[in-house]
């Protein structure tokens, strides 16, 4: 009923290859647009944007980067921590250095010295697959963290060891640091998040997109068709790191304001590399279906005790939501293996026929 | 039957939606006492009995007296699992309830509060651990540290080994070996180790433990098994304290020459070396074992009616004095606020001026129930800190006992580079908001 799509008929192929063909989406997209640019900045409510939309955004682009690079070309990586990691100190030093230059240009800049990084990294990537190649980026991980650790210079032979964001103006706005109000962050992270979901998006349904996916699914195959194995496998490194670095730069300058080297650590990786599994591998939507359930549910359930009137201790409440959402993901994972994204196109198909179903 | 599912997803989400709301809402008539405690994840062996701690002084409070001047204390712990993240979590979810004073027990959570402090208007007190340079009150008006710096309990340490060896110019040639928690922590006390290192001529060998292997160290103790330091200083916490005690007695290092520092002395610490343990040493800044007034009446009105999560052996151990030291001065800085304000209900704001002119001398601690518990404590405008002395203590096998007097830091060693961080500080962090608050009399 909500998603009959009779009388919408494509008379372009333009309009049939849409990425929405159909009305319901794009309506329904332009209403979590509205949403999330008006709605959620009207609540005014700093924990809503500031813990649970502007990191739950930065974890989104974090696990588009990744799935570019595990989801639509195949690679596992479980170095996604370190390239955050690469983009935050990058963009920490560039501000320290040029002062002057917006710290948007350099958010993005940013992202080029992980793609750099990513790159580098990403070499062995023709000559090993699978689990093998899992651990030649566990290696860069735990070498980058090493870096960030071991080389002063990149947080600025800071005491702590830490690097701290300096206040910094966009248009005489105070955009960063401890003074920019939680709004003004929450709207540059989210037109980020938007802009950089689209180039994606639209990367990801074209000619690259699909010489990604030929290489996932048969790299012998895709070789044959005439699709160079290294430098696809490299863009995909490249344009997977230039996300995780720009989603660094972001958790670092505007959920954050100053981080620690273990920020991005391995158990970040972990929780990337959780959300694209459980979001669902190959899917732009499931990147922030995976975010939400990872970052966003622990948040909720701790209220849910407290909002039925149980006393219980706030330790127990965490133990609480750590199995909750253990047990949640196994059940998802059994019941869709294919993860969140697979389990909304059912979803739809349903509803395409439902009441009537066929 | 597909409806129905979708009817209970749906409810379940509104539940949950409401329940964010619900949170939001509270009332008024009380002082809101966050405590940001850890009973979670891999520092939790350190982070119960502090927790338990500050709970139940605060709990007997309210037992007792009524709260504080009258007033209930509204006492809620936020969980951060030692995760900088969640720290941050709490510090949202707690802001709008207009909290008194947080205590992040974290020096990561410490150093991310730190910039939100002055603007949301919450004191932080970091109770002897997080940014040292947070003791210039001048550029920090909204951050707290008392009793003492880290760099104040290296020099203590340090003050402590020369001592031992008859005088700090004894020290030259010796060789000190610094293992270490390799994050902000750990770090923090290396350049007084090295610029004392240059003073008095002893050489420093440097043993960082990442995270991630401070259940292991083998590493690193097979390296002082080579060097064969004089003496070991340990800057450590959570699981990597038993751990290195283990280890150094395994690789059969003197363990009257092994110190740690205040973060790396509880009780659960030193028992997992058991009596193999005996001997090793650690500063301490709050009283030992259950032989006070207050701690006493904690006994009587909270554990004994079942409204602590202390276990009956843990009660008064190292680290759970440590908690009810930190809400002792939270307690004395909300009697302060109040006394200086008129007020009765006080927020963030009053309570910055209470730990501003917070002064308790050893008469008032013995009025708080706290005879010799700890150092007298003496915080000003300029002087977040107060670089009160320190004990050393010892673990005889079973429990710790006091082994030496009061030891002084050495001001003259630790102003200059506190002065130095704190303007450093402020020069990287462009924008850094001068100081606008005024200064009260102390009472």
């Amino acid at each position: 009923m909500l998603y009959r799509e009779t009388g919408q008929f494509k008379t372009t192929y333009q309009s049939d290859s849409a990425i929405f063909p159909i009305l319901q989406d794009r309506i329904g997209l332009a209403v979590i647009l509205a949403v999330a640019f008006i709605a959620i900045p009207a609540t005014r409510n700093d924990f809503i944007i500031n813990a649970v939309m502007t990191p739950f955004l930065i974890f989104a682009l974090a696990s588009i980067g990744l799935n570019i690079l595990t989801g639509y070309t195949g690679l596992l990586s479980l170095g996604t921590g370190a390239f955050m990691g690469v983009g935050a100190y990058a963009c920490y030093k560039l501000t320290t250095i040029f002062p002057q230059v917006n710290i948007l240009v350099w958010v993005v800049a940013s992202g080029f010295f992980s793609a750099a990084v990513g790159v580098l990294f990403g070499l062995p990537s023709l000559r090993i697959k699978g689990f093998y190649l899992a651990i030649a980026t566990l290696a860069a991980q735990f070498f980058l963290e090493w870096c960030f650790i071991r080389v002063p210079w990149l947080y600025n032979y800071n005491v702590s060891g830490a690097i701290e964001v300096p206040q910094r103006e966009l248009f005489g706005i105070i955009v960063t640091g401890p003074r920019a109000t939680s709004e003004t962050r929450y709207y540059i992270v989210l037109t980020l998040v938007v802009v950089l979901t689209w180039l994606a998006s639209n990367l990801v349904h074209g000619r690259i997109g699909r010489m990604w996916m030929a290489v996932r699914d048969m790299d012998l195959a895709a070789e044959l068709m005439g699709i160079r194995l290294l430098p696809t496998k490299l863009l995909a490194f490249a344009v997977s790191s230039f996300y995780c670095g720009v989603a660094g730069a972001l958790m670092v300058f505007l959920w954050y304001g100053g981080a620690e080297a273990s920020v991005f650590g391995i158990n970040q990786s972990f929780t990337i590399l959780f959300m694209v599994i459980i979001g669902g591998l190959g899917s732009m939507i499931g990147s922030f279906m995976g975010a939400a359930l990872i970052f966003i549910l622990p948040i909720l359930l701790r209220f849910v005790p407290e909002s039925l009137g149980l006393p219980l201790q706030s330790a127990t409440v965490e133990q609480l939501s750590f199995m909750i959402v253990g047990a949640m993901i196994i059940v998802i994972l059994i019941v869709e293996p294919a993860g969140l994204a697979r389990l909304w196109q059912i979803t739809k198909q349903k509803l395409r026929v439902w009441p009537f179903p066929y | 039957m597909k409806v129905r599912h979708f009817i209970s997803g749906m409810a379940c989400a509104s539940l949950l939606a409401g329940g964010l709301l619900v949170g939001a809402a509270q009332a008024q008539d009380s002082i809101y006492v966050p405590l940001f405690t850890y009973r979670t994840g891999p520092y939790a062996n350190s982070g119960i009995p502090i927790a338990n701690g500050m709970h139940d002084y605060l709990t007997m409070l309210n037992e007792r007296d009524g709260g504080i001047g009258g007033v209930k204390l509204n006492v809620e712990e936020c969980e951060t699992g030692y995760d900088t993240k969640k720290g941050v979590e709490c510090w949202e979810q707690t802001k709008d309830k207009h909290p008194t004073v947080v205590n992040p027990f974290s020096t990561g959570i410490t150093l991310q509060l730190i910039p939100k402090a002055s603007v949301d208007k919450i004191p932080i007190l970091s109770m002897a651990y997080g940014l040292s340079a947070s003791a210039v009150g001048k550029d920090f008006p909204w951050v707290f540290n008392p009793p003492a710096t880290y760099w104040d309990g290296m020099s203590m340490i340090i003050r402590y080994i020369g001592n031992k060896e008859g005088g700090l110019d004894k020290l030259k040639g010796k060789k000190i070996g610094f293992i270490f928690l390799d994050a902000g922590y750990g770090r923090e006390p290396i350049p007084l180790l090295e610029q004392l290192a240059k003073d008095y001529g002893f050489e420093v060998k440097l043993y960082p433990v990442a995270g991630k292997e401070m259940q292991d160290q083998s590493g690193q103790w097979l390296s002082v098994r080579r060097d064969r330091p004089n003496w070991m200083i340990m800057w450590g916490w959570g699981a990597m304290n038993p751990t290195a005690i283990k280890r150094a007695s395994e690789n059969g290092y003197p363990m009257d020459h092994f110190i740690g520092i205040w973060w790396s002395g509880s009780d659960d610490d030193a028992r997992g070396g058991g009596q193999a343990a005996k001997g090793y040493l650690a500063l301490n800044f709050s009283g030992l074992g259950s032989n006070y007034p207050a701690i006493q009446d904690i006994k009587k009105y909270v554990v004994d009616k079942g409204k602590s999560q202390v276990e009956k052996d843990k009660f008064a151990d190292t680290f759970y004095n440590r908690g009810v030291y930190n809400t002792a001065i939270v307690a004395e800085a909300i009697r302060n606020a109040q006394k200086i304000t008129g007020k009765k209900v006080v927020d963030g704001t009053d309570v910055r001026r209470g730990l501003e002119t917070l002064n308790i001398t050893p008469a008032r601690w013995k009025e708080l129930g706290f005879p010799d518990f700890g150092a007298p404590v003496k915080v000003t405008c300029d002087d977040h800190n107060g670089h009160s002395p320190a004990y050393m203590q010892q673990w005889d096998g079973t429990k710790w006992v006091k082994a030496s007097d009061w030891i002084e830091p050495m001001k003259d060693k630790v102003d200059p580079l506190l002065e130095k961080a704190a303007a450093d500080y402020v020069k990287s962090n462009a924008g850094w908001p001068k100081r606008t608050e005024a200064c009260d009399k102390s009472s």
